[in-house]
This record gives C-alpha cells, structure tokens and sequence, in this order.
C-alpha cells in the first residue's frame, strides 16, 4: 500500500515497452487496459489514503525530499489523478474497435504503447513533488502526443502535430527557463521546498521573471486563450479515441500544473497580490469564454467544435482561478472534474459517429437522431451538461462559479458567464437540429455504434448526472482541496 | 552590480532569442526545428552558467581538490539535451511525412492547402506570431 | 553568436544544418570551459553528432532550399524583443557568473559534492546524481528517448529486412575509405564500451556510450551503403532491444519495489548499500545506453531508408 504513488505512474509506463515486445494488437490491447484499470484501482486507493492520513509523501531511490526525488500526493493530487486514470481506463475500453479501423494494423501494437506513454507522462507530472521532475513527465506526454495526434488518417493531422510541437516546444522551453531561474534564486527543485525558500527571495527580478516564464509556458500548454491556436486543428484532425482522452486530461494537468505552480510554490500573496495575475486570468478567461464560443457556433466540423468548446471551458477554469477566493479555486477544480466528464462523453459519442459513418461534419449528422438513438442521446445529454442544466454536472460547476462571482460583487461577470451558456446552447442546438430534425439522406444502414463504445460512454452520461444530483463527493473534495492551496500555502 | 560578472547571461539572452525568434517567424519547417534546437541549447548554457564556481573544478572526486563546480545543472542539462533531441527527431519525422503528404516544407503553403480542403473555411488566418504574446 | 545571425539569414538548408552543428561544438566547448564535461561530451555527441546526421537525413528526403520569407518579420520581432527584455531583466538580480556564494551552490549541492562519492561510491558526481539522486528523472530521460522512438517508428514506419535498398550507396565506391572506416569502427565501438564502463570515474556513461555505438553503425552504413548496417542489426529488433533497455532500467525499480523498498533504491541490490548504489547505477547505465543506442540508430534507418519522394 505504501508504493501506491509510484505505482499509479509506473504500471502504465512499464506496460509500454511490453505492448512493444507483445507486438500483438489484441494482446497490446489487453495489456493496456489492465494496467489502465490496476493504475485507477491505485489511484481511488490514494484518494482514500490521502483523505484518511493527509499528504503522502514518497521518496524515490529513498533518497530524502530536497536532494532526491519526492512524489508528494495531496488531496488536488489525487483527485486529479482519479481524473486522468479513470478517464484512460474508459477511453481504452471504448478504444479498441475504432482503433481496428482508423490505425494500420502493422501499427496498433505500437499506438497503444504511445497512448499509455501519454497517459503515464499525464499521471507523472500530477505525482511527481519535484519541478524538474515536472519538465521530464511533461516532455514524455507531449511526444506520445504529438505522435498520437498525427496517426489521425487525415493529412492535416500531420501539420496539425507539426505546430503542437512547435508550440509546446516553445511552452516546455519556456518552463525550463523558469524553473531555471528559480532554482537559481533558490538551489532547490523539490516544490515543497521552493514554496518554503521563496518568500526570502520574492522581491528579486529573477523570481519574477521566473515567475512570467512559467505563467507564459503553461498557458500555452493549457491553451489558454490567445496561446490556444494548436489546439482546435490537433484534436479535430486526431483518431477519436485519442481526442476524447487528451479533452479529458491533458489540458486538465495543465490547470492543474497552473494551481501547483502558482498558488502552492509562488503562493497565494506572491501570484496574485504581487504580480497582476488574478487580472489578467479573469479577463483572459473571459474573452476565451466568449471568443472561443462564437467560433465554436460557425464550425461545420463537430470536433472541430467540440475542440474550440474545450478552450472555452478552459476559460471558466481560469475565470475561477483568477478570481482567487477559495469559492472561485473550489469552481475551478469541480469544472475540471466536471469538463473531463462531459467532454469524455461527447468525444466518445463522437468516436461512435465516426466509426459508423466515417465523418463528423454536421450535414452527416441529419437524422442520426433515428439511425442511432442511443449514442444521439448521449450527445443530447453531454450537451445539455455542457451548457449547464440544472441536474447535470454542468450546472454544479457553473452554479459555483457564479456564486464566486457575485460574493465579489463582479456581476458583470456573472453575466458575461451566462451569455457563454447561452452561445452554448446555440451550438448544442444546431447539432440537435440536424440530427433530429433532418432527413436522413440517403445511407439508411448505418447502425448503432458497436456496444464496447457505448458502455463507456453511458457511463460517462450517467456520471454527468449521477454527479449533477449527488453532489458531496466532487464538491467535496474540489472545496478541501481549495481550502489547503488558499490556506496552507506561505 | 558588476558588469562583467552579468555579461555571460547577456550573452546567453541574445543567442535564446535569435532562436526564439527563427521559431515564431520563419516559414521553412526545417528551419523552425534549427530554430528550436538554439533556442533550447542557449538555455542550456544559462543552466550551466549556474552551476559555474569560480576556481572550481570539473565535479570528479580528486584528491586534493575541494572547490568543485555544482554538478546538479550538469545532470538537469544532461536529461534535457537528450530531451531536445529526442523532439527534434519526431519533429524532422513529422517534416518528411507532411512533405509526402503536401510537396512542400513552407508553412504558407500548407496551410494555403488546408483552406482549400476545409469545407467551410471560416477559420480566421493562423498567424504563429501570436504565439509569445505574454 | 555570429553562426546563430547566419543562421537566420542563410536560405540554403544544407549549410544552416551544417552552422547549427557547429554551433554546438561551440557549445560544447564552452561547457568544457564552465567545468561540465559529462554534458560537454554529451552536446558534443548529440548536437554536433546525431543532430547533425538526423538533420541531413530529413532534408535529403525533403528539399534543400528554402523559399523567399514572406512573413512580415515585425510581429515576432517584438514578441523576441519583449521575451528577451524580460531575460534581461531577471539577469539583473541574478547572482555573477561563478559567484560561489550564489544561493544554487549553498542549499542542496554541497550534499552531492561532500557526501556523494561516499554515499554512492564513485567519483564522477554527475554520475552519482544521474543515476541515483536524481535516478528517477533519468528513468524519465530513457523513456522520453524510448517516446521519441516509438514515435518516429508510428511515423515512418519499421522498413522490414536487408533486402529493402540493398546496393545504394550513399558516398559511392572508395576503397581507401571504406579501408579507412573498417579500422576505425572497432576503436568507435571499443571506445562506446569504455566511455559505458568508465562513467563512474571519468565523463561519460550510458547514454554518451549508446551514441557513440550507433555512430559507428551510422558510419558503417553510410560507407558501405544501406542495407549493410541492417544486415548485422535488423530494424525490427532494435526496438525491441530499446524495450528492454526500459525494462532493465524499469527492472531495477521493481526489484527494489519487491524488497519493499521504494522505487529505485539501490541498496538493497547487494549486502552492502554502498555495493548496491554501485551495482544499480551499472545496470541502469547499461539499460540507458541500450535503448539510446537502439533509438538513435533505429531512427537513422527510418530516415535513410525512406526514398524520397517528388
């Protein structure tokens, strides 16, 4: 039970070279998906520890904190950890049947084994304790990625990899450098350790500069809007299986990286009283919102919609951040919970549609509401918690944020918040229109998605609902988790 | 504050962003990929510059010596060379599969064939340059 | 610093690759100037070397010149500017170039300097940090070279067998070289071994070791023509063997997991702790520098085996 936090990063990463020996694409599978499902089992084992004994910390090679490395568990840690496996155990049990089709068979065993690279690079920078640490897992994930996303079978998925690459090079780059300069103020890369050493130091130009540089790289892994321009095309050109896991995860350990860095190491008063980042993340969070929700409107490419939706959550995660009380953090942790159930759900759907039909564009998607009404349902449902009604988990998140909101008296805000509901419904609208309201044209055969896509995707609309309704678990733990950064940070 | 003592970094700035800047303007894939290996490997040289001690020696255990330099960037500048390489090397992957699929290596004109392909093209221009915008 | 403003402004591909490797010579140099060796030797090996190699590789499959800009160049030349100006101006309360009181030598260094050579038993100290302080990250380190790997692989695919080009010939016939080469693989390759077994007390180690291996390969094969390298190692079991090198290096973690201690600790590898740092951070080398070396070379294959296209 003690090595659970290692275990959660290392089963993963250690199936991967064996799905390469396996080369067998059943086989691979197989092997994937049980060390999915053995890493998630390892991380509700966390949630449970670190909620009975507080933070775990881990020490790898047993060296101590500050000279070796420390995997640091916290209540964040492990229920974002809970996200990302969960998220990875139901991707990949869906994945199996539209990976037959969209990856070349000679290529499957290996695709698998760049998914769980991708998925352990994700788990090990939410472990991991030790900022350089961070750099390590965060480069693993986004190489896996990039090669991921350009396995989708059309061509711009390549130029669409191409400039992920450039752009979370230069994002990477960018934390390097500021993690450089901290530890050259600090000599420490342990992030406890920095957390405690920085105070002395905060007033220098380096650490501010540091500071611009982590804020600048993350945001561009984050894809917080204006740095956001690689994201729509990469996952709209990406197979689906592969876009419905990075929606759910990869820009959630973004955000997550944001609260860690931000709040825990340069702490509450550093981040937000000295630099002007609580501004600048409220406004940035707010014309993403918008922005992003008036593109999402025109797209004729669902994923592609999907895609520019995804930024603007990212926008309301950010909104709450910036509002920098402990209502505003607890909104954003519950929306990241939240936004990777909705968003893992409508990809899913999205992968089914695909893989009958062959494309995702909305004239394609007339009259699917009869040829298939179970994964239709699906989208109707994910859609109506995207846009936040009551009953869904939409709602729960959108209803904090709010209520952040106006405890600060910004109620212009609010407003603006709820015209973003608004545009959403729009968009939801126009697919719903299509679908039910359409004619079918033409290919009456298309059958419902096979059932290994339906099942994982069902669970994920009755989680949007069951956590819409049954609130005490996410708020629960979103809200302790927000009390220990606003408070237990110097 | 002495100069001299600072200048290294000056140094180590300016060589940053001739790469930063061959990334976010040039057109040529390949040589956004240069771009990127200068940029990284000046920061290389930022990390080792801190580790340098005055008098100092190279960190092997000798005896008789006592001052040496810190190895601890020495080992964080290691993991990230390869890193640098090792991206580098998807990225020159991913430059000879999109020539194969588009006959060109200019940024323009890829994505002036991506337009044409969208059925609905109401993407607004994809200019790089916004990219570092802080 | 004038290579870099070259490399800007040059259009033909082929000689800014070229300034690009030189300028990580450079580079290396002046690492050996600020006393890092291990990180001189590997710049040296990686920038200048496979960089270089791989570089060539692509735009032998690509094209050698670039076309006219036509990007208005003041955009990114303020956002450079504005970056830089905030470079420059963290460097302000920067601590001076070789400062030893500077915060980075007090706090956690000293521990490695004093205490590593004992603790792990072997002088070169970014060994000892390498792979046992910091152990974990190089397991990182390894996988992320495995990812490159893979990913490369998934891109360009594995071509299958010797008989693929056989007979092409990248330099043509020369007896005197290929003469000259057959000599010096067998020191390249004696070298790989020694810079591999000698990390512990001089520069070098796995890593640096599984790159000069596969330059000797590189080498063989560009001389004696494709196919010939692939004759003696097939495609299709180097990713493999780079597999296993993460399963050593991933091995070693798991037996310390089974002796119920955490991940990675060495010491209970061998009766004596010391003993066991000493064993574990010999076989992780050895699991690095396979899987460098299976990668390197495996993604050279890819590369040089793909004809190019028009």
């Amino acid at each position: 039970m003690e090595h659970l936090p290692v275990l959660v990063v290392i089963i993963p990463l250690l199936t991967v070279p064996l799905c390469v020996l396996l080369d067998h694409p059943r086989l691979a599978w197989l092997a994937a998906l049980a060390s999915s499902w053995l890493s998630f089992a390892a991380a509700v084992g966390l949630v449970l520890q670190v909620s009975d004994t507080g933070p775990i910390s881990y020490l790898l090679g047993s060296w101590e904190a500050p000279w070796g490395i420390e995997y640091r568990i916290d209540v964040l840690a492990s229920y974002v950890l809970l996200i990302v496996t969960a998220m990875a155990a139901l991707v990949l049990f869906a994945a199996r049947e539209s990976v037959r089709k969209d990856i070349p068979e000679a290529r499957i065993s290996r695709f698998y084994a760049a998914f769980m690279l991708a998925f352990a690079g994700l788990a090990g920078i939410v472990a991991t304790g030790d900022a350089f640490n961070v750099f390590v897992f965060l480069e693993i994930s986004s190489l896996a990625t990039y090669a991921l996303i350009s396995m989708g079978k059309d061509r711009r998925a390549l130029s669409a990899a191409f400039n992920y690459l450039v752009m979370g090079t230069i994002g990477a780059t960018f934390i390097l450098i500021g993690i450089g300069f901290l530890y050259m103020m600090t000599g420490t890369l342990n992030m406890a350790d920095l957390a405690a050493r920085l105070p002395e130091v905060a007033d220098t130009r380096t650490v501010r500069a540091g500071f611009a540089f982590l804020a600048v790289g993350i945001g561009l892994k984050l894809a917080l809007f204006p740095l956001h321009l690689w994201l729509p095309n990469a996952y709209a050109y990406a197979p689906c299986s592969v876009t419905a896991f990075l929606a759910a995860t990869a820009t959630k350990v973004a955000v997550y990286l944001l609260l860690r860095f931000m709040l825990q190491i340069f702490g509450l008063d550093f981040s937000l009283v000295l630099m002007p980042l609580d501004t600048l993340l409220l406004v940035l969070g707010l014309i993403g919102i918008l922005s992003a929700s008036m593109v999402a409107v025109y797209q004729g490419n669902i994923k592609r919609m999907f895609a520019y939706s995804s930024v603007a959550q990212i926008g309301y995660m950010v909104l709450g951040v910036g509002l920098a009380t402990t209502t505003g953090i607890t909104s954003a942790i519950l929306h990241l919970f939240n936004h990777a159930l909705m968003k893992g759900a409508l990809f899913l759907a999205l992968g089914g549609i695909a893989y009958r039909i062959g494309s995702t564009t909305i004239q394609d998607f007339s009259g699917l509401g009869r040829t298939m009404p179970w994964t239709m349902a699906g989208i109707v449902l994910g859609g109506l918690s995207l846009i936040g009604i009551p009953s869904t988990v939409g709602f729960i998140s959108k209803w904090y944020l709010v209520l952040a909101t106006l405890e600060e008296g910004l109620w212009p805000v609010a407003l603006l918040v709820l015209i973003g509901s608004i545009l959403a419904v729009v968009y939801i609208w126009k697919l719903v229109e299509a679908a039910y309201f359409g004619t079918p044209e033409g290919n009456p055969e298309i059958k419902e998605a096979p059932l290994s896509m339906l099942v994982p995707m069902w669970a994920l609309v009755g989680a949007n609902i069951y956590f819409g309704i049954h609130t005490d678990l996410s708020v629960g733990l979103a809200s302790r988790a927000a009390a220990v950064l606003t408070g237990g940070a110097g | 504050m002495e100069l001299p003592g600072l200048y290294n970094y000056w140094v180590v700035v300016f060589l940053m962003m001739a790469g930063f800047y061959v990334v976010i303007s040039q057109g040529n894939l390949v040589k956004k990929l240069v771009g990127l290996g200068l940029f990284q490997a000046s920061v290389f040289i930022l990390y080792i510059t801190v580790g340098k001690v005055s008098g100092g020696a190279a960190p092997i255990a000798v005896e008789g010596i006592t001052s040496y330099s810190n190895p601890l960037p020495h080992v964080l500048i290691l993991t990230a060379i390869v890193v640098g390489v090792a991206t580098t090397a998807v990225g020159l992957a991913l430059v000879v599969r999109i020539y194969e699929a588009y006959g060109s290596v200019e940024e323009d004109e890829i994505h002036a064939q991506d337009l044409v392909e969208d059925d609905i093209s109401e993407d607004p221009p994809f200019t790089e340059s916004e990219v570092g915008k802080q | 610093m004038l290579i870099a403003i070259a490399a800007i402004r040059l259009r033909d591909l082929f000689a800014v690759v070229m300034l690009f490797g030189i300028y990580s010579l450079l580079t290396a140099a002046l690492f050996m100037n600020l006393d890092a060796v291990d990180v001189a030797f590997t710049e040296a090996a990686v920038g200048a070397g496979v960089t270089t190699v791989l570089m060539l590789s692509a735009l032998h499959l690509t094209r050698r010149w670039e076309d006219e800009p036509r990007h208005n160049p003041l955009l990114p030349l303020l956002v450079v500017t504005i970056t830089g100006a905030v470079l420059i101006y963290a460097t302000l309360d920067a601590p001076l170039l070789g400062d030893a009181s500077a915060p980075v030598h007090q706090h956690v260094a000293p521990r490695y300097i004093e205490k590593g050579p004992q603790e792990v038993g072997m002088p070169n100290m970014v060994t000892a940090v390498l792979a046992s302080y910091r152990g974990y990250d190089t397991f990182g380190e390894t996988v992320v070279i495995f990812t490159a790997g893979l990913a490369v692989m998934l891109l360009l695919g594995i071509q299958e067998g010797p008989q693929a080009h056989r007979g092409r010939n990248a330099i043509g016939d020369q007896v005197v070289l290929k003469v000259v080469v057959k000599l010096l693989i067998p020191l390249i390759l004696m070298y790989g071994l020694y810079v591999h077994f000698h990390g512990d007390f001089g520069a070098g180690g796995g890593f640096q070791a599984g790159v000069i291996f596969a330059a000797g390969f590189v080498l063989y094969d560009l001389v004696f023509g494709e196919g010939q390298a692939r004759a003696v190692i097939p495609p299709n079991w180097l990713h493999r063997l780079a597999a296993l090198g993460v399963l050593i290096y991933g091995g070693v973690g798991v037996v310390s997991l089974l002796q119920g201690r955490p991940f990675l600790d060495y010491s209970v590898l061998a009766h004596d702790p010391v003993h066991g740092q000493h064993l574990g951070v010999l076989l992780v080398e050895l699991g690095v520098g396979i899987t460098v070396f299976s990668v390197v070379l495996s993604i050279f294959y890819a590369l040089s085996g793909r004809r190019r296209q028009s």
